[in-house]
């Protein structure tokens, strides 16, 4: 780097630092997400919100939150130019904790082609109750089969359950074949 | 008849599987990284074990944490011990959870109106 390209990424830097204060970001992750990934994070997580004197009941769902989300993403995401099978199961992850809410929060890349199946489901979900949810996730655990990955269809189920609120998304565009999907989970620190 | 005897980590729960002893235990945290090859073993292990249960089997379950996909094979479990109690034997399920664990005594609930055999809760508090 020249001094000038230095002193521009020096300044990304502290912007960077400052924009994550500013969010109250205490996590922030890209790239692919494995297993052992998972395990690191939720163990951090864990361990500082354990230091903080959290409830065990906020423990529990802000654990339950990031386990799905996380496994959400290595079993689902796409990538850009999806045949090249090393950059699937990318995104980005985020957790911030404000004074009242934890925010849990991926993004990942997805085909257009998936878009509408995946907003049907969630909101489909989003028009349920607590009960209905419960319903919704026995059907789905007792008929519903196991993916090649893993994945159960139960993920986001679950997510509207521990937090008890409507599953909040976006997609943004970002180019013919793809968008961006950001999915934010909220879960309240005070019970 | 082969034992099972799995310690646990922190992302596998400890599993005791010994007709023998009359012991049959999942317990622990379970989130494998796959779900299918840990849980595998233990699905073909009660195959096996139907075809010649003790008299009585109370399977006791005690997880303080399981994920989603996890949930789905414990069901896997559940109905395999309610197909060997619908050919008449006596199953018992002890489905234990910490006493300030609401959602894990409400996933004892739903595992319980899915499944037709004796379930039991059982609520203990962490010392």
């Amino acid at each position: 780097m020249d001094k000038k390209n230095v002193r521009g990424f020096l300044e990304f830097v502290y912007d960077f630092y400052k924009s994550m204060k500013a969010h109250e970001i205490t996590l922030v992750y890209e790239g692919e997400i494995t297993h052992q990934i998972t395990k690191a994070f939720t163990s951090l997580t864990e361990s500082n919100m354990a230091k903080e004197e959290e409830s065990n009941s906020v423990q529990k769902k802000v654990f339950h939150v990031m386990v799905e989300c996380l496994q959400n993403i290595s079993k689902h995401a796409d990538s850009f130019g999806s045949d090249d099978f090393l950059f699937a199961g990318r995104g980005i992850f985020m957790v911030s904790k404000g004074d009242s809410e934890y925010h849990v929060t991926t993004g990942n890349v997805i085909e257009n082609t998936k878009i509408d199946e995946l907003s049907k489901i969630l909101d489909y979900i989003n028009t349920l109750d607590k009960e209905g949810l419960k319903q919704l996730y026995k059907t789905q655990m007792r008929e519903g089969r196991l993916s090649e990955k893993g994945g159960a269809g139960l993920g986001f189920i679950d997510i509207a359950r521990k937090t008890g609120r409507k599953l909040e998304y976006h997609f943004l565009p970002i180019d013919e074949e793809s968008h961006f999907f950001i999915l934010t989970s909220t879960i309240s620190r005070n019970e | 008849m082969e034992t099972i005897k799995i310690m646990g980590t922190d992302d596998t729960p400890t599993v005791i599987l010994d007709a023998e002893n009359e012991i049959f235990e999942i317990s622990g945290r379970s989130l494998p990284e796959d779900v299918t090859a840990f849980y595998d073993p233990i699905l073909g292990w009660l195959d096996e074990y139907a075809s010649s249960p003790n008299k009585k089997t109370v399977f006791t379950f005690k997880l303080v944490y399981f994920n989603t996909a996890s949930s789905k094979l414990l069901l896997d479990i559940l109905m395999k011990l309610e197909q060997m109690h619908e050919s008449g034997n006596d199953i018992l399920i002890r489905w234990y959870y910490p006493e300030d664990d609401e959602d894990m005594q409400e996933a004892g609930e739903e595992y319980a109106d899915i499944v037709d055999v004796p379930f039991e809760q059982v609520g203990y508090t962490l010392s």
